[in-house]
């Protein structure tokens, strides 16, 4: 599939038909996927390596982010809780929040950063040594092998790593609450699963689902178009973190609104 | 003029490609005949590498065919040009060894993913035998971080042996080594087309390479070819300026 290019003559200007032509080059590119996705040779090997290196390679700094969020998050919402007497309130407040917000949105921008980063700069790096041309020269698919098992690991990973920042965000926000209010485990989670309902776990699932996508297709297609050697690899590396984020706050928002409309429905 | 016709194994006629306002190709004819190794010289810049990517589609061109083992290669679909391209090695400049795997996966995944049912066994002894044959069976198990230049050259050409292709292109396979692994690579093209029995077209500023490698030399001077021959004919007494100024500059440099 070839890129689409600017004409010699802008239509509007410069900058505003790149603009339009780098838009319609990344719906190209997702709808790639979509077309191909489905049939074979589907490279389960590499798709377990990738789902391996985002998820269980993430698992440090996911953990140190999620246990501090927890802490800091229950720490800052206790003055107010107790300014009206509700403190012990905390465990319900911040179950919503985690699941509801902060566990998708801060796996999702740390992973963006991680391991959108880390897949612009590897895919950036094979396209401006060659690499991926001696793919399609050896008459093996390169959007298949790179593309398409790295958008499903991080599509499969990031809800995992969502349900596990979850966790250890509680765990962080229960050590907390026992140190203050004395509240013991099984109490604190009675409390956390008493406020949470299905819908917040299931739409927090799905969004996670969007936000690894996202993660994945922003990194790969930047990389894949990179170009201008070193540099290249160096802007593709960036541009696939700020887009990735940029584009989960927009689904965030999104995400919000829907959730909402149906659950006041 | 029959039997001619047979042998050609690459026809090129009136091939043009621009980028912009860079017209990089402005009408180019050339064949390459079964068992030949024709060298393209040109300075940086001339279209020798556009040239073969246009070959292997990499690259598509503005006007003009490209005949291939008899296909025209723009009328071709994508699976056609893919079965096509398994009879096309292309060596790349820089090697393009795929970094995350060793040197054993590199000659491993070009040979399963197009050809299935290989036992393990047989796996091995074609990665084993081609490590021989260029010269590095120690390296199997190495990262290509960990190879120097002019062997990374060599596992390069080695995994476009994998496949045991009809045609053989080497984009700048001196570029960038001292002079003894220069001859090294020299007699790897020779050694690869005596034992294949390839036609190849080699690329490359360095006319010691062209002079070992090449039975034919065509000289890419601003998008044409300015004169084809041997060696001799080409450069020994050459009148144009363009061509001597080019030799010159090879052999006082």
């Amino acid at each position: 599939m070839s890129e689409i290019t600017a004409r010699n003559k802008p239509v509007i200007s410069k900058k505003i038909d790149k603009f339009f032509i780098g838009l319609a080059n990344a719906f190209r590119f997702v709808k790639r996927f979509f077309q191909e996705v489905w049939f074979p040779p589907y490279e389960f090997k590499e798709i377990l390596r990738q789902c391996y290196e985002i998820g269980y390679r993430s698992l440090p700094l996911i953990s140190l982010t999620g246990f501090i969020v927890g802490i800091v998050f229950t720490n800052q919402s206790r003055p107010s809780l107790a300014e009206f007497g509700a403190a012990s309130w905390l465990p319900a407040l911040i179950s919503i929040a985690i699941i509801r917000a902060m566990g998708p949105l801060v796996t999702a921008l740390i992973a963006a950063g991680k391991v959108g980063s880390s897949i612009g700069a590897e895919i950036g790096s094979m396209k401006v040594t060659e690499q991926i041309d001696a793919m399609e020269v050896s008459a093996i698919n390169p959007f298949k092998y790179l593309v398409i098992t790295r958008t499903i690991a991080t599509t499969l990973m990031i809800p995992v790593l969502v349900m596990y920042t979850d966790f250890v965000a509680l765990i962080g926000s229960f050590i907390n609450v026992n140190q203050n209010e004395l509240v013991s485990l099984s109490t604190f989670f009675v409390q956390v699963f008493e406020a949470v309902s299905f819908l917040d776990v299931f739409s927090s699932l799905i969004k996670s689902l969007v936000f690894g996508f996202t993660i994945g297709i922003v990194g790969c297609y930047k990389g894949y178009n990179s170009s201008n050697g070193t540099e290249g690899v160096g802007k593709a590396a960036n541009a696939s973190v700020v887009m990735s984020m940029f584009l989960i706050f927009i689904e965030e928002l999104l995400a919000l609104q829907i959730v909402n409309a149906i659950r006041y429905a | 003029m029959h039997n001619e016709e047979i042998s050609k194994v690459v026809e090129i006629n009136g091939l043009k490609k621009s980028f912009d306002e860079n017209h990089v190709l402005r009408g180019v004819d050339l064949d390459l005949y079964k068992s030949e190794n024709l060298v393209v010289l040109g300075k940086s810049g001339s279209g020798k590498s556009v040239l073969i990517k246009l070959m292997v589609g990499l690259l598509k061109q503005d006007e003009g065919t490209i005949k291939i083992l008899g296909k025209d290669t723009s009328n071709l679909t994508l699976k056609e040009l893919n079965k096509l391209r398994l009879k096309i090695g292309f060596a790349f400049q820089a090697s393009a060894l795929y970094d995350s795997m060793t040197v054993r996966e590199n000659l491993e995944f070009p040979l399963t993913r197009n050809i299935k049912n290989l036992t393990r066994k047989e796996i091995n002894m074609k990665v084993e035998g081609l490590l021989d044959s260029v010269g590095l069976p120690k390296t199997i198990n190495q990262m290509p971080a960990e190879l120097s230049g002019g062997q990374k050259k060599r596992i390069g050409i080695a995994r476009t042996l994998i496949l045991e292709p009809e045609i053989m292109l080497y984009d700048e396979p001196t570029a960038g080594l001292d002079p003894t692994t220069c001859i090294d690579i020299n007699n790897l093209i020779n050694q690869v087309r005596e034992e294949y029995n390839t036609a190849s077209i080699v690329i490359t500023h360095d006319l010691t390479c062209a002079k070992v490698t090449g039975d034919r030399m065509a000289v890419l001077i601003e998008g044409q070819f300015e004169a084809i021959g041997t060696f001799d004919e080409v450069f020994t007494n050459a009148s144009d300026p363009k061509i001597k100024s080019f030799y010159d500059y090879n052999f006082i440099k």
